[in-house]
């Protein structure tokens, strides 16, 4: 199986749309050899995601959460709907960054050509990749910029959509359906806490945490919110939770900056309603 | 426009069972009807605790219990179901109704959704929660969608014929199958464990009954004309 890896994700989707996926097109400067990357994965993956691809590895056993299962070809990190395939720059980007709070590191030290040889061979472990194509990319409208009722509106998003029973109402990862969630295999899974850092593991940026409850992170109990949520409000609580980061967050620091005057305004997330300001 | 392209069909549908039934009174269809049971002392249906949702909780006078294994009267098994897994031509055109489950009280109602492949699944929440929707598929897409409160239902199709295990992440007791088979002949016992295969033309037929917890047997039935076959399962609480 061959892949080819743009550095500019639009010149690949243009070039998937026009000339179909799975056939050997020319994009970008880079293209995924299967045969080099089964080299590079038996010398770097296999430990952990098994010589079958189906994350048993010798090292599972030790690994929570688990080595990622390819034969099931169900990721994570996609720019595209749940239920469907990633593209191949979503596989590449998620073998450059590594998972945080995983044992998944970033790739970074391997060449790009070598990561691209890597996508090709973690392809051929499932059938699926012949059959479909993946999905149609969730579009990102601009962002707006950072206001405190922005802010508030996505607080009380948080508050509707019932992310804080998982999230916690601090964003802490301890809401209170948190200890019973369970991946795709019944392993015991946490929700991200926001307080553990900037990141995320399907990116940094405020396009990337707008990515993940849009797309869901297939796999896992996190949904995608796409069928419901206008962008408008997914930029609010993009925004919103980011203030749930540690202060260097440009979000948080504004939030702190105005929370101590306006106390009184709101009221605690939770089973009570937490909604935002009151009149 | 869809609302009245719906009802067209049905009607016409209607309009060609009623012909069909009137030319092929005498030599058949037939059909198949029986009893699903289960032997032995099956574990107790366990209390859910509802308290984290107190929304839903309250909907219930007393407490809910898990729907895994339901035995009636008799030890009629609940929630088998029970279809032609060959002999009948697959059912080509999937029906345009589409089959409906409701999210109500915290729970998937029906417990065991059955549709055939490619058939459209419409999932209502009526909750003032929200749900996610997570059908673990394996030989189908898995794909996990949230359902707030007062958004609409969400339409979804199957391809391939598989027993999906459903669940709700955020409410871990909410529990259901989606049941995509390929053909039309299927039932689902009721609270006694009865079951009915209807319009089965003569012929030689494999008959599965699929259990969540019991799995899977199957029997083999030969209709010569008009009759209605007793079939009756029997599964085995260990």
């Amino acid at each position: 199986m061959r892949v080819k890896i743009s550095s500019v994700a639009v010149f690949l989707a243009v070039a998937f749309a026009s000339a179909g996926f799975g056939q050997s097109v020319e994009i970008g400067k880079l293209e995924g050899r299967a045969s080099t990357g089964k080299v590079l994965y038996r010398r770097y993956c296999i430990g952990c995601h098994g010589p079958e691809g189906d994350g048993n590895g010798e090292n599972a056993a030790w690994i929570d959460p688990k080595p990622r299962d390819f034969t099931a070809a169900v990721f994570k990190c996609r720019s595209t709907p749940t239920g469907t395939l990633p593209t191949d720059q979503d596989l590449f980007d998620a073998i450059t960054r590594g998972f945080v709070t995983t044992n998944m590191p970033p790739w970074k030290p391997l060449t790009n050509q070598n990561r691209a040889d890597l996508v090709a061979y973690v392809k051929t472990f499932s059938a699926r990749w012949e059959e479909e194509k993946p999905g149609p990319a969730i579009a990102i409208p601009p962002e707006p910029p950072i206001t405190i009722a922005g802010i508030l509106h996505g607080r009380e998003l948080f508050q509707k959509n019932d992310c804080w029973k998982c999230h916690g109402p601090e964003g802490h990862g301890d809401g209170p359906s948190a200890p019973t969630l369970t991946d795709t295999k019944d392993n015991p899974i946490r929700p991200h806490n926001f307080a553990t850092g900037s990141r995320f593991k399907c990116g940094i940026s405020n396009q990337d945490l707008y990515r993940i409850f849009m797309t869901g992170l297939d796999g896992t109990p996190m949904p995608s919110y796409a069928d419901t949520m206008q962008p408008a409000d997914a930029w609010a609580l993009v925004h919103f939770l980011r203030t749930l980061q540690p202060f260097h967050t440009q979000e948080a620091a504004t939030w702190k900056a105005w929370l101590p005057g306006h106390r009184e305004e709101i009221k605690a997330i939770g089973p009570e309603g937490g909604s935002g300001a009151s009149p | 426009m869809r609302i009245l392209r719906t009802s067209n069909r049905t009607l016409l549908t209607t309009i060609f069972v009623g012909i069909f039934g009137i030319t092929s009174a005498s030599a058949g269809p037939g059909g198949v009807t029986g009893k699903v049971t289960l032997q032995g002392q099956p574990s107790k249906a366990k209390t859910i605790n509802m308290s984290s949702e107190p929304g839903c909780a309250k909907l219930y006078s007393t407490p809910p219990t898990t729907e895994d294994v339901v035995v009636g009267p008799g030890g009629g098994l609940k929630n088998v179901v029970v279809y032609v897994s060959a002999g009948a031509p697959d059912g080509a055109v999937p029906p345009a109704q589409p089959i409906s489950v409701t999210q109500k009280g915290c729970r998937f109602a029906p417990h065991v959704v059955i549709m055939q492949a490619n058939q459209e699944v419409r999932v209502i929440n009526e909750d003032a929660t929200t749900h996610n929707i997570h059908p673990l598929a394996a030989l189908n897409r898995e794909w996990n969608k949230a359902q707030p409160p007062g958004t609409p239902p969400l339409e979804e199709t199957f391809a391939r014929e598989e027993f999906i295990s459903v669940k709700c992440n955020i409410h871990s007791w909410m529990h259901s199958y989606f049941v995509v088979l390929k053909t039309s002949h299927y039932s689902v016992s009721n609270e006694n464990g009865a079951f009915t295969l209807e319009n089965l033309p003569p012929g030689k037929y494999t008959v599965t009954a699929w259990h969540e917890v019991y799995g899977k047997q199957t029997q083999e039935v030969t209709i010569s004309g008009a009759e209605t076959q007793a079939l009756n399962f029997v599964f085995k609480a260990n």
